[in-house]
């Protein structure tokens, strides 16, 4: 039995802390859903960004500079990004809002491409992040272990801010209903951005853990565990919080259990079935709210 | 006032346009040399080095002298951004441009998908460092300058059994990936001729979490991890292994040949062998002006990823360029069909051996350089020159 754990032990830390990495990303996509009812597909970019300017700052400052430096520059990138590509088309059809986003993945995807050279850059290592430890028998960063701690610190905090704060209960406001809290004098593009600040904040955050465990940034790092991601909120119930969480929690742990069981090639289309069963089943997912037809 | 502006900018675009066409008209006397080389995606790195090796031999020898007229010698590039899809516009781009010949390119997949641009538009092709059998086989126009897999795969199959005493063997490679494949194809092949049990397996093409791959190894009881991937995976295997306090030694190809993976190793815990094409130290004269030419210049450097640690392939490229350029003296002309026709015969001793090509247009070539990851001083051991009867 002891054997058995021993040797399974490895594809459940891997993953508890990839899940806990897609959680911090899929909370992004569900807020901007909540809020906007925009998919924003630029956000795995931004993700992707963090990690290339942790990686350029390192190389001329010490790390505790560069790590606060670093989410910084990722907040006011999602911040600008929205400010620029999104606010103009407020009053835009929802698709042209989307394809905006597209457009700014591609953006973020080419300029990462002409800044590196179409290199895979080495991600520096945090000292205290990538010690390795040993848990039975079981050898691994500390960053495994830390991430799914940190995440659901995090998510509680974002959770307790949403429901006590001021701004949180505007954000809520502007969930429900978007025109009707703009009559009531709430600040509208205050509320979205302060949700891209939240987003990118923490996108930062799991960019670190993230390259913190797989040490190599290259321009499309941001695709696959931003469509994870996304997945992961689409599966919670987009727009759910908790939902995006548990979802991706679901995720990485089942892809880590199916790698293990052999089925290497199968890891990633089973998230892609999960993504359509999902919506076959439960369109709304998990912790979706349901929809009702306002006559 | 907006439309003034529109039409002026749209007048911009049209004179920019213009101007490029203007500098079409170029001096006499010029012959120019395709190189066909990934600049960016998975094998970035690799095709950058390659590069090098023929700018370098560029620089040193810049005019050719065929049948009594000097003609000087222009590289033209194409990035086939390491991706098959991207493969056939960058050579009709080359065929565009009017090269006479293509080098190229690292890794087999973009060589082969590229393979029947060049053939129809009657340019010949010289893979440096394209080690698939497929790229030469079943056509005329393509030669290569290196060794082949099936020959790597069961230099690596007798390393694993005589060096390790290996009787288990995992190989990891990229899904889809005609480089990775073939080599896992080839390495099995020999591996259980020889005894061992190999337990083949996939990553697609994006992954990053290694973690699970490398459990399995364990769990398999794997000697050895045969891991032929290109080097910005090979990067994520090293680290992840280590992480996990995996040493099963790390038997790669010569993908992994390169600075990237001594960056990657240093100052872990691993033993990483890879086979190669030539080992550095071997002559030291050309080195070290080869070494002095990249550190003259910080975009050279920058694309020999920081230092100036030779790559086998930089030298690959270099022995490249001295091929093509012997082709067109043995041909006697600049076209690409008397090209073609004269490579068969073409032969050159280069800085990696003596190079002449079979029936197929393959390389004669016989051995290969095993060494080994230095994970102190960054550097590459020799280990042995493994050669297969």
């Amino acid at each position: 039995m002891s054997n058995f754990f021993e040797a399974n032990l490895p594809y459940i830390l891997a993953g508890i802390s990839v899940g806990g990495q897609y959680a911090l990303i899929a909370i992004g996509y569900t807020m901007v859903y909540g809020i906007l009812r925009l998919i924003n597909f630029a956000h795995g970019d931004v993700f992707m960004v963090a990690g290339l300017v942790m990686v350029y700052t390192t190389a001329s400052m010490p790390m505790f500079i560069s790590i606060p430096l670093v989410i910084i520059a990722t907040v006011a990138l999602g911040f600008a990004i929205e400010r620029v590509a999104y606010k103009p088309l407020r009053s835009a059809p929802r698709m042209s809002v989307m394809i905006s986003a597209i457009g700014v993945s591609y953006l973020l995807q080419n300029c990462a491409l002409y800044f590196t050279g179409g290199l895979p850059q080495i991600y520096p290592a945090i000292p205290f992040l990538s010690k390795s430890i040993t848990i039975a028998g079981a050898t691994t960063k500390m960053v495994t272990i830390i991430t799914p701690f940190l995440t659901i610190a995090l998510v509680i905090a974002l959770v307790l801010f949403i429901n006590k704060t001021k701004v949180g209960m505007a954000m809520r406001a502007v969930s429900k209903d978007f025109e009707t809290s703009q009559l009531m004098g709430i600040k509208i593009n205050s509320v979205i951005s302060t949700t891209f600040i939240i987003g990118c904040f923490l996108a930062a955050i799991g960019s670190l853990l993230y390259f913190s465990n797989y040490t190599s940034v290259v321009p499309t790092s941001g695709g696959m565990p931003g469509l994870k991601a996304f997945v992961a909120a689409v599966f919670g119930g987009i727009g759910s919080i908790p939902g995006a969480v548990i979802g991706a929690f679901i995720i990485g742990i089942c892809e880590n259990i199916i790698k293990g069981l052999g089925y290497t090639t199968f890891s990633d289309a089973f998230t892609f079935v999960l993504l359509i069963v999902i919506l076959l089943v439960k369109p709304t997912g998990i912790f979706g709210e349901k929809a009702t037809d306002k006559v | 006032m907006k439309k003034v502006l529109a039409v002026v900018l749209a007048l911009a675009m049209i004179f920019s346009f213009a101007a490029c066409g203007e500098e079409k008209a170029s001096a006499e006397n010029v012959v120019k040399i395709g190189v066909y080389e990934p600049q960016s995606g998975d094998n970035g790195a690799g095709g950058k080095q390659e590069i090098l090796g023929m700018q370098y031999a560029n620089s040193v020898k810049p005019t050719v002298t065929v049948g009594g007229t000097e003609y000087k010698v222009e590289l033209v590039y194409a990035d086939n951004e390491s991706s098959n899809d991207k493969a056939v516009s960058a050579a009709t781009q080359l065929i565009g441009a009017g090269c006479s010949v293509v080098l190229g390119s690292y890794g087999s997949g973009v060589s082969i998908a590229a393979s029947d641009t060049f053939g129809e538009a009657g340019i010949p092709a010289i893979g440096v460092t394209c080690t698939n059998p497929q790229v030469t086989e079943g056509n005329d126009h393509y030669f290569r300058i290196c060794f082949l897999d099936p020959f790597q795969g069961t230099v690596h199959a007798n390393l694993a059994k005589e060096k390790f005493g290996a009787k288990t063997a995992y190989c990891l490679g990229q899904l889809g990936n005609d480089y990775d494949q073939g080599l896992i194809n080839y390495f099995s092949e020999a591996a259980k001729a020889l005894g061992l049990t190999v337990i083949p397996e996939s990553f697609p093409e994006g992954n990053s979490d290694f973690t699970s791959y490398l459990t399995n190894a364990k769990n398999a009881g794997a000697d050895v991890i045969f891991a032929p991937c290109s080097t910005s995976y090979a990067q994520l295997i090293i680290e992840q292994a280590a992480a996990q306090g995996i040493n099963t030694p790390l038997l790669a190809s010569d993908t992994w040949d390169s600075n990237v993976i001594l960056a990657a190793a240093n100052g872990k815990d691993l033993d990483i062998e890879v086979s190669t094409f030539y080992q550095e130290g071997a002559n030291a004269e050309f080195e070290a002006s080869f070494k002095e030419w990249i550190n003259a210049d910080s975009t050279n450097l920058a694309n020999n990823g920081g230092n100036d640690t030779l790559a086998a392939v930089s030298v690959m490229g270099y022995d490249a360029y001295f091929v093509a350029l012997a082709a067109m003296e043995n041909a006697g002309s600049v076209e690409a069909a008397d090209i073609l026709a004269a490579l068969p015969t073409t032969t050159f001793t280069g800085i990696t051996g003596a190079i002449q090509f079979d029936a197929i247009g393959d390389a004669v070539r016989d051995s290969a350089v095993i060494k080994k990851a230095n994970t102190t001083t960054e550097s590459w051991e020799f280990v042995a020159t493994q050669t297969v009867k």
